[in-house]
C-alpha cells in the first residue's frame, strides 16, 4: 500500500511540473483506447448481423373444385424422400402405384453427411460433376466465363440434365421445420436440378406405417 | 545519458480511427428487439434478405406464428399504420392516431385483433410480450390472411421471409405457406444461419 501511495505521490508531483512546463499537452491514450474499442466493435456487429435466407419458389395453387392431376414423373428417374419423425429419412425409387403391385420398399437413412446425402449425390452424380469442375475451372482461372454468367450456365446445365434424378420430398407428421430445410438444403449441396416439395398421399402414408410398426414388432421380438 | 525515447505520432492514426468509428455508428442499424428467440436452421444459401419492403412471418418453437411487417424504405408513406387501420375497418376496430403511430415503431405480434388495442397501449415491455397468444389462421377466422392481403393491397411487392424455429412443427410452417399461397405468393425466403459445407465424391 506504501508503495502505491509513494508511486502516486510520485506521478502527481512529475505531473504537476510537467503541466507547469507545457501546460496543454493531455494524455490521450485512454480516449484511443476507447475509441478503438468501439470501432472493434461497431466494425464485429454490423459484420455478422445480415441474415442469411434460402429462396423457394412454389407452384400456383390450382383451384379447388379442378382435378388436379399427380405430376408426371419419369418412373425410372422418380426418387421419393419421405421425412417422418424424430429426423429420419425414408426414401425408395420410382413409384408407389396401389394398381401396379409390389409397392416398392422404404429405405431408412438419416440427416448425415453418409446418409441421405449419399443417396442423392450417388443419383445425380452426372450433373455434380459437371457443375464441380465448371466451378473449379473458375477457381483455378481455366476457364474464363464473366462472372454473371455463372448462374446462367449453371441453370442451362440443370434444365438439360436427363439422367438425373426427379427427387419428390413429402413430410409427414410430426415432422421439424428444421427437417425440411435441411432437406432443401441438401438438395442446394447436391445440386439437383428437379425436386419439388408435395404433399404425401394416403398409399405413403399407410407404406410409412406399415413400415414402423414392422419396425417396432421387430424391435420387440429381438428382446 | 539515456537517448531520448523515440516517439511516434499517433495523431493521424487517431484520427482515422475516429472517422471509420463515426462511419460505423451511422451506418450500424439496430434490430429492435424480437418479441421471441427464434432459432433458425441452417443452409448453404448466401444470399441476403432485402432490408425493406419485407413481411416477417415468425414461427416460434411453441407454433405461434408472428406477424411483422415494415413501414418501407420511405417513412413518410406510413404503411405500417395504412394497414392497421384497414384490418381495423374489417373487424370494426377504430385506432386513435396515437396508436397508430405507436404501432408503426413497434414489432412483430402475434394475437387476435380485439387484443391488439391493448397491446398497443401496454408500455411494460415485459407485459406485452406475455401477450402474445397467438395469430388466428384457421378457415373460421383467417387473421393472418387479412394482414396479408391488406399489406400487398398498399403496396404490392411486398416480399415474404418465413422465419421459423429449428423446433416449430412443418404442419404449421405448411399451414402458413397455404395461406401465403392463397394471396398469390408463391416465393418464399426461408430465414436460415449460413452454414459451409464440403463433400467430396471420393467415398461414393
Amino acid at each position: 500500500m506504501a508503495e502505491i501511495i509513494a508511486n502516486e505521490g510520485g506521478g502527481k508531483q512529475k505531473g504537476k511540473k510537467r503541466s507547469k512546463r507545457h501546460s496543454t499537452h493531455i494524455d490521450m491514450t485512454p480516449m484511443v483506447d476507447l475509441a478503438c474499442l468501439l470501432l472493434t466493435f461497431f466494425m464485429l456487429t454490423t459484420a455478422f448481423s445480415k441474415a442469411k435466407v434460402m429462396e423457394i419458389v412454389l407452384p400456383e395453387k390450382t383451384p379447388k373444385d379442378q382435378e388436379q392431376d399427380a405430376p408426371e414423373v419419369d418412373k425410372d428417374r422418380a426418387l421419393n424422400i419421405i421425412l417422418v419423425k424424430d429426423n429420419k429419412v425414408l426414401w425408395y425409387n420410382g413409384l408407389a402405384d396401389p394398381t401396379k403391385p409390389p409397392l416398392p420398399t422404404l429405405n431408412e437413412t438419416d440427416f448425415s453427411d453418409e446418409g441421405i446425402r449419399r443417396v442423392v449425390l450417388q443419383r445425380n452424380k452426372d450433373l455434380f460433376i459437371q457443375i464441380e469442375e465448371m466451378n473449379k475451372g473458375i477457381v483455378e482461372g481455366t476457364l474464363k466465363i464473366p462472372k454473371d454468367s455463372v448462374s446462367a450456365r449453371r441453370k442451362k446445365m440443370m434444365t438439360e440434365d436427363r439422367k438425373g434424378p426427379v427427387i419428390l420430398i413429402k413430410a409427414a407428421d410430426e415432422v421439424k421445420y428444421h427437417n425440411v430445410v435441411d432437406i432443401i438444403d441438401e438438395m442446394a449441396i447436391c445440386n439437383v436440378a428437379r425436386y419439388a416439395l408435395v404433399d404425401i398421399n394416403s398409399v405413403e402414408k399407410k407404406m410409412v406405417a406399415d413400415y414402423l410398426a414392422g419396425k417396432a414388432s421387430g424391435a420387440a421380438s429381438l428382446k | 545519458m539515456h537517448a531520448k525515447p523515440p516517439k511516434i505520432d499517433m495523431t493521424p492514426m487517431v484520427d482515422l480511427f475516429f472517422l471509420l468509428l463515426i462511419f460505423f455508428i451511422l451506418t450500424a442499424t439496430f434490430r429492435p428487439q424480437e418479441a421471441v428467440m427464434v432459432d433458425t436452421p441452417s443452409s448453404i444459401s448466401n444470399t441476403t434478405t432485402p432490408e425493406k419492403h419485407i413481411i416477417t412471418l415468425m414461427i416460434s418453437k411453441d407454433n405461434l406464428v408472428f406477424f411483422n411487417v415494415d413501414n418501407g424504405v420511405d417513412t413518410s408513406e406510413h404503411l405500417r399504420g395504412k394497414i392497421l387501420q384497414a384490418v381495423g375497418q374489417q373487424y370494426q376496430i377504430k385506432f386513435t392516431p396515437a396508436e397508430i403511430k405507436r404501432f408503426e415503431t413497434m414489432n412483430s405480434f402475434s394475437m387476435p385483433m380485439d387484443k391488439l388495442k391493448d397491446w398497443i397501449n401496454e408500455s411494460d415491455s415485459k407485459v406485452r410480450d406475455a401477450m402474445h397468444s397467438g395469430m388466428p389462421l384457421d378457415s373460421i377466422d383467417n387473421q393472418l390472411l387479412m394482414w396479408i392481403r391488406y399489406s400487398r393491397q398498399y403496396y404490392p411487392e411486398f416480399e415474404v421471409a418465413i422465419k421459423g424455429d429449428r423446433d416449430a412443427d412443418f404442419k404449421k410452417v405448411k399451414r402458413v405457406i397455404d395461406i401465403l399461397q392463397d394471396n398469390n405468393v408463391n416465393k418464399f425466403n426461408l430465414t436460415t444461419n449460413l452454414e459451409s459445407v464440403d463433400i467430396s465424391l471420393d467415398n461414393l
